[in-house]
């Protein structure tokens, strides 16, 4: 079963750049010996920039061709909006350690949000050619392509950018520089083995290695894999958070109305960012998006939920319901908006039916 | 990616849908029927040998000596190719060429439109041409009318031995002819070929813009462009022009005698250029006048002799095979000696049978005309007419109508006159009858 080519999964309930947060999850020179470098990520995940520049610099200081050092304060730069700077950090590890994906990938970030999109698009393609499995340059490579599209539409249809998908890319930009907190890398099928890898942890951890000086980051063990190969079995992802609270008691015989309600219930405890109800919406074997692992997914999604500033709504238009047997499909308009962004996407909902409740098993937007 | 499979169907879909599932050309319009091939199709579908046919387009055709251009400097070849990459499901490569031809011509809206499609098929399935969600359709519809009249115009390119109806006898010194098929948004640039006894030689064709509303302009302001025969009366520089003219213009002399004779109104019709936020315009976006893209007005230009070349617009150009074509330039010009001889003659009722009873010549009608010329004819002793420098256009439409100029050298015992002179004759019940005579 792990090895049948199951359809990409892709979430774009945040259509968003994914940008390489915390650490580069390969093994390359740093020193073995206590440094302060989970000090730095302790202080860019609390949101102190300043600070966090201070000591990655006195971490520089010494060794001033560490990748992974150099790597964070390309994050820091770009979290303290100075993305010139961000990117000559990122320009110059991509010069010295050619063979890394991440810093390409957070250079393309960069310049998406400048709206330099072909040069995106070389870097995406450039994290690629390196990493042919990377999974999240080949997600940020479909934003730029479409962001590159709508430039295309413009100009052949004179739209002055005020095109559909234009539309969305500004959303998308303006999300950006959250995503650089939260962000993980997908967790890591290994494409042939029969039993997915659960290990990835949500956070990939600077996995501090004494040898291995920038080393081929495709063996490391939280490698990713191109999401269209594999996808682990449901089951053996992470364990599936308790449903404590699902919040639509479905009746076996008036399926339709049950499955409105449990999409209602869904969005309103989105909109509510009651995250124990938001998750106790979805099905133990929930088909996480990338392939990532549960827990993984969950921290995502509480990122993005309860650790965002300002209301969230989520309103959706009355869903279509097909039902068969204990599964159902919901499809629907869903308006998103939040602080910054405004979005309206189709999005479908696959539910299954366990113990008298429908839950989510699979989400897609389109 | 499920959405790839998707964007090749569909594109082709909406080009198949349009003028490129038509069988070609105006065979079914011309009168005669062995003009059965006049264009060459040079490849149904696949564009290899069509490029490969443009490539190997000789530089000298054997009957004479000027080297042979054609239209390939344009975006058509490369067009060609991307539709075959993306038939081909090679979106890459499609895309790799659209890039290409986008370099080449930064401002080409085709291009961008195409290249639109390619990304966003990377990204989701997309549904066919100008495959962006909300696109306006008018746009859409138009670039997708372009890309087919182009990619039309290139696979089907004129035969080397058929030949515009309407030129079967240009004067010496026009060394070239311009005819235009609103149909086919296409411009033909044919040569004067004068050691070849004055056979028309096929130069180059480059898409062409007509009116908004088509062809067949009859009154001012109706956003058509018109059908006859004209010429090119001056050349206008981009200097004195705005922007919307591109690199320059030539007006023509729409209305002709034809024109006016027959109540048609309006002015103002030139040849002229893109303007300058466009590489090209939509098959059908004028007020009436011919634009090409200033590339090709600029090589066109050179080939533009003020007050001479000769314009032919026809909404669907007639191609005749050289034997045909030898035949009615033959009957013609035996017809035209004829009246020369039978006014030389001073057999005045014979001469007066070439004229028409509906001729016209500014305000004299025939009887006044008739009447005009017993009289004067009634004291000639001795009459001696030349004939010079003779052009003989056929006009185009469903009528009989040629249209002959020359410079005519008259002397006789009492007068000599020299003059350009215009004639419209009309076939009725198969003669050849002038309808229009005056001075050009």
């Amino acid at each position: 079963m792990t090895s049948t080519p199951l359809p990409r999964h892709r979430s774009k309930q945040f259509p968003t750049l994914r940008a390489m947060a915390l650490g580069l999850a390969i093994g390359f020179s740093v020193p073995s010996f206590a440094d302060n470098l989970p000090e730095v990520q302790r202080l860019i995940k609390q949101g102190q920039y300043p600070q966090a520049l201070e000591k990655v610099d006195a971490y520089l200081s010494p060794r001033p061709k560490d990748a992974q050092g150099r790597f964070l304060k390309g994050l820091i730069f770009t979290e303290m909006n100075r993305p010139a700077d961000a990117i000559g950090v990122f320009t110059k590890l991509t010069e010295d350690y050619p063979e890394l994906p991440e810093p390409y990938n957070n250079l393309a970030v960069l310049y998406a949000q400048q709206k330099q999109y072909d040069k995106a698009r070389t870097a995406l393609e450039m994290a690629i050619r390196t990493h042919p499995s990377y999974a999240i340059a080949y997600e940020n490579l479909g934003d730029i392509y479409a962001k590159l599209a709508s430039q295309a539409y413009d100009k052949a249809l004179q739209l002055d950018g005020s095109n559909a998908i234009a539309q969305n890319k500004l959303a998308l930009i303006r999300d950006l520089i959250t995503t650089g907190k939260g962000n993980v890398k997908p967790a890591a099928p290994v494409a042939a083995a029969p039993a997915p890898v659960v290990a990835a942890p949500a956070k990939p951890a600077v996995t501090p290695k004494t040898a291995g000086v920038a080393a081929t980051p495709g063996t490391s063990a939280v490698a990713p894999t191109k999401p269209t190969e594999t996808k682990p079995a449901a089951s053996a992802a992470a364990p599936a958070a308790p449903v404590t609270s699902a919040p639509a008691v479905a009746k076996p015989d008036n399926g339709s109305d049950e499955v409105a309600k449990a999409v209602a219930a869904w969005a309103s405890a989105w909109s509510r960012k009651d995250m124990k109800a938001y998750l106790g919406a979805y099905a133990s074997d929930f088909e996480t998006p990338k392939g990532m692992s549960r827990k993984a997914w969950e921290d995502e999604r509480e990122l993005r939920i309860a650790g965002k500033a300002g209301k969230i709504s989520v309103n959706i238009d009355e869903p279509q319901v097909t039902i068969k047997g204990d599964r159902a499909t919901a499809k629907f308009r869903q308006h998103y908006k939040a602080p910054g962004i405004s979005s309206s996407t189709t999005k479908t909902l696959i539910f299954v039916r366990a113990g008298g409740k429908w839950l989510i098993k699979d989400e897609n937007a389109r | 990616m499920p959405g790839r499979k998707l964007l090749l169907l569909a594109l082709l879909g909406s080009l198949a849908g349009g003028a490129l599932a038509k069988p070609a050309v105006s065979a079914k319009s011309a009168k005669k029927p062995d003009a059965a091939t006049p264009l060459r199709k040079v490849a149904a579908v696949g564009t290899t040998a069509v490029a490969e046919t443009a490539l190997a387009q000789p530089s000298a055709t054997g009957h004479g000596q000027l080297p042979r251009t054609v239209s390939d400097a344009g975006p058509e070849a490369q067009l060609a190719k991307i539709f075959k990459e993306i038939e081909a499901n090679r979106l890459n490569d499609a895309l790799q060429l659209t890039e290409a031809l986008l370099r080449q011509y930064p401002n080409y809206r085709l291009a961008h439109l195409i290249r639109g499609d390619l990304l966003l098929a990377r990204t989701q399935p997309i549904q066919g041409f100008g495959a962006l969600n909300g696109a306006p359709a008018d746009k859409v519809a138009d670039l997708r009318a372009e890309a087919v009249v182009r990619l039309k115009g290139y696979r089907e390119k004129p035969q080397e031995n058929f030949i515009p109806r309407y030129l079967l006898q240009m004067q010496p010194d026009q060394r070239h002819a311009i005819v235009v098929d609103t149909k086919r948004s296409r411009l033909y640039v044919y040569e004067n070929d004068v050691k070849n006894g004055g056979r028309p030689r096929f130069v180059a064709d480059y898409y062409m813009t007509q009116g908004k509303l088509g062809s067949d302009k009859l009154v001012e302001g109706d956003k058509k462009t018109p059908i006859g025969v004209y010429h090119v009366t001056a050349n206008l520089p981009r200097q004195q022009l705005t922007d919307l003219y591109g690199s320059g213009a030539f007006p023509i002399n729409y209305p002709n005698e034809l024109d006016r004779q027959q109540g048609r109104g309006g002015s103002g019709i030139w040849l002229h250029g893109t303007p300058s936020d466009t590489f090209a315009r939509p098959p059908k976006a004028s007020d009436g006048c011919v634009v090409l893209t200033n590339q090709d007005l600029d090589a066109v230009a050179k080939n533009l002799q003020v007050g001479l070349t000769p314009v032919i617009i026809s909404s669907s150009v007639e191609w005749l095979s050289l034997d045909d074509w030898n035949k009615e330039r033959n009957e013609l010009n035996k017809t035209i000696e004829n009246w020369r001889a039978d006014w030389e003659s001073r057999d005045t009722e014979r001469y007066l049978k070439h004229y028409s009873k509906r001729f016209k010549s500014g305000s004299q009608s025939f009887d006044q005309f008739a009447a005009q010329k017993r009289q004067v004819n009634a004291g000639k002793e001795w009459i001696k007419l030349k004939i010079n420098n003779l052009s003989v256009f056929r006009n185009p439409g469903k009528e009989d109508v040629v249209v002959v100029t020359f410079y005519q050298d008259y002397r006789s015992n009492n007068l000599e006159n020299q003059m350009k002179k215009r004639q419209y004759w009309q076939r009725e019940d198969g003669k050849w009858k002038i309808i229009y005579e005056g001075s050009a």
